[in-house]
C-alpha cells in the first residue's frame, strides 16, 4: 500500500524502534507503516469509532478519543514523536494542540493543507467564494477544517511557541518540492517540530 | 444447584487466600475448555463471565439446555477461534455452578449459606489464577470479560501482571458507582425480604427464596437494557389482552416479559450466590486496591489491553472506560478504545455486533 506523500515523509523520518503517537491516525495506514518497516512501538488516536473499529481489527493499538481533550492524560514526553497530519486545522485551539504535542512527544510531526496555495488564493480572488479545491475538497459549511492555516502562520506559530523548525518537506500535485516560495506553491505542508 | 455434572472441577490444592483475611479451604472450580491446549501452552484464551454467567460459555447449559452464553463469539473460525486457542471457561467462587459457595457443603456436612466468607473479584481471579497453575498455564495469549468479566481480566492485569499477554474488556469497569451498589441493594433486599430466604439457611427446605430472587432478576435486568431499547421491544402494549384491566397482573408485555426472566432465572441460580457476587462486585475498585491511583495498578504492565463500550449502557457507561484507557495512558501501556454503537444498552455485549466481531477477533488473534 502506498502512504499519502506526507505522511511517506513522516514514515522516511522518524527513527527506527521509536515510540510514535499518531494522532488522528485515520485507519491507521502510517501506523502500520511505522510498526511493519520501522519496528516502531505506535500508538494511536482516533476520533472517528468506525476508523477505530478498523485499526483495532489489523491489530493496531488505537484509542478512540478527542485530540481537545484526550492528549491531557499522557505523561510528559510519553514519546519520541507525536504524530498530527492533518488534523491541526480541525482543532478547536491548534495552538494548545501544538503545546501537548511538544509536552507528550521530544518531537513532533505536523502536516496540514496550505491555505495559502495559489489555488486558493486564485479561488478567493476570482472567485469570490470559500475554496474549494484539490487539496480542501469540502464546501465550507461541511468542511471540519475550522482552522484554516497557512505555511507562514505555521512558522508564526512554532516560533511563538518556541518550537524549533528541525526539517519541512512541501508538496504539490502529490509530489515533494523545493522550499522556496512555499506559502505560493505547496498544497500541503509538513514540519518536523521539537522543543 | 450445584448440579453440573459436564464440568470439569479443579480442586485447589492449597487454602484459598481472600481479601477478607478469611480462607477458603478445600476450594473447587469448575470449569469447561474448548480447542486444543498447544504442546508450549502458548495459546490459552481465558474468558471470565459476568454476575450471573457461567462456564458454559460454548456448550449447552445442564439445566436450561440453551446454548452457551457467548456461543457467537467462540468456536471453530469464530472471533475467539477453538481451532487456534484453547480456551478455558471457569465459573467463579461464590457462583453455583460447580465452584465452591454458599450452596457449596461446608466441613461439618452442612452447605455453608452464610457462613461462607464473604468474597471479592480479586478472590475470584485467585480461584481461577489456582486452576491456571493447576493446567500449567503460565501466560495466557489472552483474558476475555465482559461486565463482572471485564473486572475479573482487569483485576488479573493489575495483580498478576504477567499471566496475560493480552486483555479485552468489554462494558466494564474499575470500579462499582454509587447507583451500582444501589441497584444491587434492591436486588439484595428483595432477596432477603423473602420470608424463605430464612437468613439463608433454606438449601434443606422446600420453600426457596424464589420470589426475592425474581425480583432482584428483574430490577437488575432494566439496567442491563436501554430505554430506547425497551420502547423498540415492548412500548405500551398489552400482553394477550385488548384492553386494561384494571387490576395488578402483567398486563404490560413489558412486565410479563421481566417476570419471565425473574422466574426463570430462580430455575438456575442461588439466591445466597445472589448476595455474595453481587456484594463482591459492589467492594470492587482496583484504585483502591493501588494506593487510589487507577494508573499505579497497571504501571510497568507489558500487556496489551482493547476496551470496547456501548453507547447505550447505562450501566457502566463509556466514561467508565475512558477512566481506564486514561490510567493505562499514563501507565503508558498499549491500549486500544472503541465505543460502539448498540441499540441494546448493557446487553449488547452478548448480542449480535458485527464491529464488536471484528474488534475482538482482531485483539485476540
Amino acid at each position: 500500500m502506498t502512504l499519502r506523500p506526507d505522511l511517506a515523509a513522516i514514515a522516511a523520518h522518524v527513527a527506527p524502534g521509536s515510540r510514535v503517537l499518531d494522532i488522528g491516525c485515520g485507519d491507521g495506514a502510517l501506523m502500520a507503516e511505522l510498526e511493519s518497516a520501522s519496528g516502531c512501538d505506535a500508538r494511536g488516536m482516533e476520533l472517528d469509532g468506525a476508523l477505530v473499529e478498523r485499526c483495532v481489527s489489523r491489530g493496531l493499538s488505537v484509542v478512540q478519543g478527542d485530540a481537545n481533550l484526550d492528549l491531557a492524560n499522557y505523561p510528559d514526553k510519553a514519546f519520541d514523536y507525536a504524530i498530527l497530519s492533518q488534523t491541526l486545522q480541525t482543532a478547536t485551539r491548534p495552538d494548545l494542540i501544538l503545546d501537548e504535542l511538544l509536552r507528550v512527544g521530544r518531537r513532533a510531526f505536523v502536516s496540514f493543507p496550505n491555505f495559502a496555495h495559489w489555488r486558493t488564493r486564485a479561488a478567493l480572488m476570482f472567485g469570490g467564494r470559500m475554496p474549494v479545491t484539490r487539496a480542501l475538497p469540502v464546501s465550507w459549511y461541511e468542511t471540519q477544517n475550522i482552522h484554516h492555516v497557512t505555511v507562514e502562520d505555521f512558522r508564526d506559530l512554532a516560533a511563538k511557541k518556541g518550537a524549533r523548525i528541525e526539517r519541512a518537506w512541501f508538496f504539490a500535485n502529490e509530489k515533494q518540492i523545493g522550499a522556496p516560495a512555499a506559502n505560493w506553491r505547496a498544497e500541503f505542508a509538513v514540519f518536523e517540530l521539537s522543543r | 444447584m450445584n448440579a453440573a455434572p459436564l464440568s470439569k472441577v479443579y480442586p485447589v490444592p492449597a487454602p484459598l487466600p481472600l481479601d477478607s483475611g478469611q480462607v477458603l479451604e478445600g476450594c473447587e472450580i469448575a470449569y469447561e475448555t474448548y480447542g486444543t491446549l498447544a504442546a508450549d501452552k502458548s495459546n490459552a484464551v481465558l474468558v471470565c463471565h459476568a454476575l450471573t454467567g457461567d462456564q458454559y460459555l460454548a456448550s449447552p447449559h445442564p439445566i436450561t439446555g440453551k446454548p452457551g452464553w457467548w456461543e457467537r463469539m467462540v468456536g471453530p473460525q469464530l472471533p475467539i477461534d477453538t481451532d487456534r486457542h484453547f480456551v478455558i471457561c471457569a465459573n467463579v467462587i461464590g457462583s453455583c455452578m460447580g465452584s465452591s459457595g454458599p450452596a457449596s457443603i461446608a466441613p461439618d456436612g452442612a452447605p455453608y449459606a452464610m457462613r461462607f466468607p464473604v468474597i471479592t473479584i480479586r478472590d475470584m481471579v485467585r480461584g481461577i489464577v489456582a486452576l491456571l497453575d493447576g493446567l500449567g498455564i503460565e501466560r495466557l495469549h489472552a483474558v476475555v470479560g465482559g461486565s463482572m468479566g471485564g473486572m475479573q481480566a482487569l483485576s488479573l492485569a493489575a495483580n498478576w501482571p504477567d499471566r496475560a499477554a493480552r486483555v479485552l474488556v468489554i462494558a466494564s469497569t474499575a470500579r462499582h458507582s454509587a447507583q451500582n451498589i444501589a441497584f444491587h441493594e434492591v436486588g439484595r433486599q428483595a432477596i432477603m425480604a423473602d420470608p424463605a430466604w430464612a437468613e439463608g439457611d433454606y438449601y434443606a427446605s422446600d420453600a426457596k427464596p424464589d420470589n426475592g430472587l425474581a425480583v432482584a432478576r428483574m430490577a437488575a435486568h432494566i439496567t442491563y437494557l436501554s430505554e430506547a431499547g425497551l420502547t423498540e421491544k415492548f412500548g405500551r402494549r398489552l400482553q394477550d389482552r385488548e384492553a386494561k384491566g384494571f387490576g395488578f397482573d402483567a398486563e404490560f408485555q413489558v412486565e410479563s416479559y421481566l417476570r419471565y426472566q425473574g422466574s426463570g432465572f430462580t430455575r438456575r441460580f442461588d439466591a445466597n450466590s445472589y448476595l455474595y457476587i453481587t456484594r463482591a462486585m459492589d467492594y470492587y475498585d482496583i484504585a483502591e486496591e493501588h494506593g487510589g491511583k487507577l494508573a499505579n495498578a497497571f504501571a510497568g504492565t507489558q500487556a496489551r489491553f482493547c476496551l470496547v463500550s456501548f453507547d447505550t449502557d447505562w450501566l457502566y457507561p463509556t466514561a467508565e472506560s475512558r477512566h481506564i484507557v486514561h490510567a493505562l495512558n499514563a501507565a503508558g501501556a498499549k491500549v486500544s478504545f472503541v465505543e460502539l454503537s448498540a441499540p441494546h444498552g448493557h446487553d449488547s455485549f452478548l448480542l449480535e455486533h458485527d464491529q464488536l466481531d471484528r474488534v475482538v477477533k482482531g485483539f485476540v488473534e
